[in-house]
């Protein structure tokens, strides 16, 4: 393939924004339209990707690398393998969705908000395929701004003090990890004469053992919070309540699989001994997350709120897949990834059509919905079946590749004895949690007799919401059915950033 | 010219419009003193250039008294960026408060050769006297708006604590001079048997750090900061945050690292303590002020504690760093007090927090800009503020200072808050009452340009500055 693919899928939805700058204020519709072409390209422009890439090579696919500040070692190198291309296709596939979804929800500057979210969407990809660590610091904290801006001005009630909450727990972390992207490099420099921020070449690097448990830490504190993890999990309530709800889809969809990413991408290659230390740790903290935020979903009286709560539970799921280090385990991760985006991302737009309707999101102020809105109805039962993880549908296939994962992880802890099955026993449970959450969830809102006379005569689903959904359930679908393309994918990087690890942990 | 007055080019340039000024100040028209800011501005963009010409030379005069070399001519860049977008602001800003006159671009102008002086210095007699100029030029022009209360009362402080300051500052150089015999930068420390072997020069040392604690506004000398911020007329308090503040740095710089290079171990220590206390308390104080001033007044606090930082951190890329810090400082502080400085609700300034409550909506490019600047304040990437605290950080995480590194950017997190919450009421909030708009200025508008110019300029390409930055801090460090 030829020519800065990755830069062009990248940087096209910035390029977006900067000529919306240019367009007349009061031309919503054209500004609309005009974003969501942008994205849709750089959709178009991403499948090239996935056209061009080779996916029985493990390493960086479509690099490009420019010296940038060659003093300090700094490039431009962009690279995408298995495990990055995936969620790429995820961003590009939700951002024009969730553009398409705010043409009745934002009326207020629609201009700014296009804007906004196009910037996102460049913050987003640039983190997914940076592999320079100040290129990657950069776009990771560059697009916390227009999620704050789209938070704070286009978001509910309380969206001052949600945004304010969402910028200063993201910050406080990924400051520190400032602080040890800067001592891995120094430490690297002074240890091999070679001053650089390149990924691939610190990977090759292995930090003493104290500095390590130290840089991984600084690394992973910053990744928990995003993800986020149990106990760093508070803002993520706040934020995806009070934003609009195409803010709600790309911050489940895409933003939370950038710590999910990290913990991949940075943290088990650069510091695999101390990652293993810390996976006793990592897997407590999951599975409170599982068994808590399946929990707290379950009480919640706002469908909003009991959804991301459950973003909660499921990213327990994926970040204990990452850390079996077993193939199944790690694929499976990546997978329900991508699996949370398509469900999560999709609950978020069906909550925000009911939203538009009745302007309330109050579980008991529905019930009956089936006979009012059945089209509605319909694409709420597949999707919540698709959370809770139903055999044929994608949520299955991700959480029983993590399920397997974590028996194999215990299998292959002998010494630890029968304990070791409790892992992946609680997170069983977690499912079967999803399970009653969902469903009590859908049973209140959908079944039964229309109680509340302002449901009866609700127009059903419109042709741009169809436009909207069916995408997302196309791929709902077809990764239930038919997970290979998907999984074989991202198999060779996975298997080469295990080997990796171990070699670098001195696991034979 | 003659060869040996080369060197001070800058500085003869910035003097020689001053004089100037004070002639052309007698000459008709009474009224509208506008053409004089022009012939000012002028003056210091033609000693800006004279300074970009003299990189690479090394020389001295008077005696070996002044001298000239890249550190000197790198903050006499400095300073005459933030002169010269100090005088685009004023123009119009005068104006408008009916307060145009003659004396003050000449006073303006004076504070700047001060402030290029103290770069220039080789000699304490010469840092004190530029010191002096520079202060008492400013404790003027801090009370230019003599009808205002605040503005006297802003006059009064920094005049009194600044002279106490500098009290302390003459002090330590009688007791240098005791110990050592001369108040030569570069023949105290051969002179002298080290700090403790001379309790002298220990006091004497210890007595200069007073008062340049108080020009840099490092804790505990800060107090007067808030007051004088506030009060004084906004154009001036941007050239009290940046020019003097790089002055006090210059001089700072050039004493600890080249006069006192041998106990460099004791003052690193002692300026670790003095650089955590400056930023965490400049921070947690900013959080509680609803005037944009004031907050910025406690914010330029916390700033001195990065910028010491990168002192504490040495070598060339702590040091580069820190006048690669006070360059983007000084774009980025004049760039957010110049778009306060335009903004006026009715006929007074805009300085609350209420009265920028949906600016966004109203004028989005103007709050655009000042957030821009307030995120380089924050030290958000691509902005120059990132890559000045990714360079005085990093310094400190190379010279194994780990701890400190982590405080600062605690406290950058930390900062966050107060800066984002005047976003906040920008573009989150409804105008209420009376709605601010900016004045219509070109020059004040111009002068925001090329601040946010150099902003972006130093944040997507630091690398250039910074190798300079490092070149001009090789002769402290030899």
């Amino acid at each position: 393939m030829t020519g800065p693919l990755l830069s062009a899928v990248t940087f096209l939805p910035a390029l977006g924004a900067l000529l919306l700058a240019l367009f007349p204020r009061g031309r919503a519709a054209l500004v609309r339209w005009f974003a969501f072409l942008v994205a849709a390209a750089a959709f178009a422009v991403s499948l090239l990707l996935y056209v061009g890439f080779d996916a029985a090579r493990a390493d960086y696919q479509f690099e490009e690398r420019l010296s940038w500040m060659p003093s300090f070692g700094i490039s431009y190198h962009l690279g995408i393998d298995g495990i990055s291309l995936l969620l790429v296709l995820l961003t590009t596939f939700l951002s024009p969705l969730a553009l398409l979804s705010s043409w009745r929800a934002v009326e207020d500057r629609v201009k700014e908000f296009s804007m906004s979210m196009l910037l996102l969407e460049t913050g987003i990809l640039g983190v997914f395929v940076s592999l320079d660590l100040f290129l990657f610091y950069i776009f990771w904290e560059a697009m916390l701004i227009p999620m704050y801006l789209i938070i704070g001005v286009w978001g509910g009630p309380a969206r001052i003090y949600a945004a304010i909450k969402f910028i200063l727990y993201t910050l406080t972390g990924s400051v520190l990890m400032l602080v040890g992207i800067l001592a891995l490099y120094f430490q690297h420099g002074a240890a091999t004469g070679t001053y650089t921020f390149d990924l691939p070449i610190l990977a090759r690097y292995v930090a003493p053992g104290g500095s390590q448990v130290w840089l991984f830490l600084a690394f992973a504190l910053a990744f928990a919070i995003k993800v986020p993890m149990f106990p760093f999990h508070t803002w993520l309530p706040d934020a995806h309540v009070e934003a609009p709800t195409a803010g709600s889809v790309i911050l489940a969809g895409v933003l939370l699989k950038m710590g999910t990413y990290g913990f991949l991408r940075f943290c088990l290659p650069l510091f695999p001994q101390a990652s293993l230390t810390f996976v006793p740790w990592i897997f407590l903290l999951s599975l409170v997350g599982i068994v808590y935020g399946a929990w707290v979903s379950m009480v919640q009286p706002d469908l909003k709120k009991l959804v991301a709560y459950s973003s909660v539970s499921h990213l327990g799921f994926v970040v204990l897949g990452l850390f079996t280090l077993t193939p199944q385990g790690i694929v499976g991760g990546i997978i329900q990834m991508v699996n949370h985006g398509l469900s999560t991302g999709a609950l978020f737009l069906l909550v925000g059509i009911l939203y538009e309707r009745r302007h309330t999101r109050l579980i008991a102020e529905f019930g009956g919905l089936w006979k009012a809105i059945p089209a509605f109805s319909v694409l709420f039962m597949i999707i919540s079946l698709s959370s809770l993880g139903l055999p044929g549908l994608n949520g299955f296939v991700g959480e029983f590749l993590i399920l397997v994962g974590a028996f194999a992880w215990a299998s292959g802890l002998p010494a630890a004895g029968p304990l070791a099955y409790l892992v992946p026993v609680l997170a069983t449970s977690g499912v079967i949690f999803a399970a009653v959450y969902l469903l009590w969830m859908y049973q209140r809102v959908c079944f039964g007799e229309i109680t509340n006379e302002a449901n009866r005569g609700l127009p059903d689903l419109t042709g741009r919401e169809w436009a909207v959904l069916v995408p997302v359930l196309i791929f709902i679908v077809w990764i239930g059915v038919y997970p290979r393309p998907f999984t074989g994918m991202t198999e060779a990087s996975v298997q080469a950033l295990i080997a990796q690890v171990q070699a670098k942990a001195g696991i034979h | 010219m003659s060869a040996a007055l080369v060197p001070l080019a800058p500085l003869l340039l910035v003097a020689a419009t001053a004089g100037l000024l004070i002639v052309l100040d007698l000459l008709p028209p009474r009224e509208g003193k506008g053409h004089l800011g022009v012939v000012a501005l002028a003056g210091v963009v033609a000693a800006l250039a004279g300074a970009l010409t003299l990189w690479g030379r090394e020389g001295r005069a008077f005696g070996g008294m002044l001298l000239l070399d890249n550190f000197a001519v790198f903050l006499d860049v400095v300073i005459c960026y933030a002169a010269a977008l100090v005088l685009l602001l004023s123009m119009d800003y005068l104006r408008r408060n009916g307060m145009e006159s003659g004396e003050y671009y000449i006073l303006v102008l004076l504070a700047t050769l001060g402030m290029m002086l103290m770069a220039q210095a080789a000699d304490l007699i010469v840092i004190f006297l530029a010191l002096e100029l520079m202060s008492l030029s400013l404790y003027v022009l801090a009370g230019l708006f003599r009808g205002r209360l605040t503005s006297a009362e802003s006059s009064m402080k920094y005049f009194l604590l600044g002279a106490f300051a500098t009290g302390f500052f003459v002090y330590g150089i009688a007791l240098i001079y005791g110990a050592t015999g001369t108040t030569a930068l570069d023949r105290i420390a051969a002179a002298s048997g080290g700090l403790q072997r001379d309790p002298l020069l220990l006091i004497g040392f210890g007595l200069l750090l007073v008062g340049f604690g108080f020009k840099i506004s490092s804790v505990p000398f800060h107090m007067w900061v808030p007051d004088v911020y506030e009060g004084a007329p906004t154009s001036v308090t941007a050239l009290i945050a940046t020019g003097s503040k790089a002055a006090g740095f210059a001089a700072l710089l050039r004493v600890l690292f080249s006069t006192f290079k041998v106990a460099q171990p004791d003052w690193a220590l002692l300026l670790w303590v003095v650089a955590v206390l400056t930023m965490t308390l400049g921070n947690v104080i900013a959080i509680a002020q609803s005037n944009l001033k004031r907050m910025l007044a406690y914010s330029s606090i916390a700033h001195v504690g990065y910028m010491l930082v990168g002192v504490v951190a040495g070598g060339a890329l702590g040091a580069g760093g820190v006048l690669f810090y006070l360059l983007m400082y000084t774009f980025t502080t004049v760039g957010a007090f110049g778009a306060i400085l335009l903004l006026e609700r009715g006929r007074q300034e805009a300085v609350e927090l209420d009265d920028y409550a949906g600016l966004a909506a109203r004028h989005p490019l103007l709050a655009l800009t000042l957030a821009l600047f307030l995120l380089s304040l924050v030290g958000m990437p691509p902005t120059a503020g990132f890559a000045g605290k990714f360079y005085v950080f990093g310094a400190a995480i190379r010279s194994g200072y780990i701890w400190l590194a982590v405080i600062a950017v605690l406290n950058s997190a930390v900062a966050a808050y107060y800066y984002l919450r005047v976003v906040v009421y920008m573009y989150m909030r409804e105008a209420e009452g009376v709605p601010t708009r900016p004045a219509p200025s070109f020059a004040g508008r111009l002068a925001l340009g090329v601040a946010l110019w150099g902003v972006f300029q130093l944040g997507l390409m630091p690398a250039p500055v910074l190798d300079l930055a490092q070149a001009a801090v090789a002769p402290l460090l030899r």
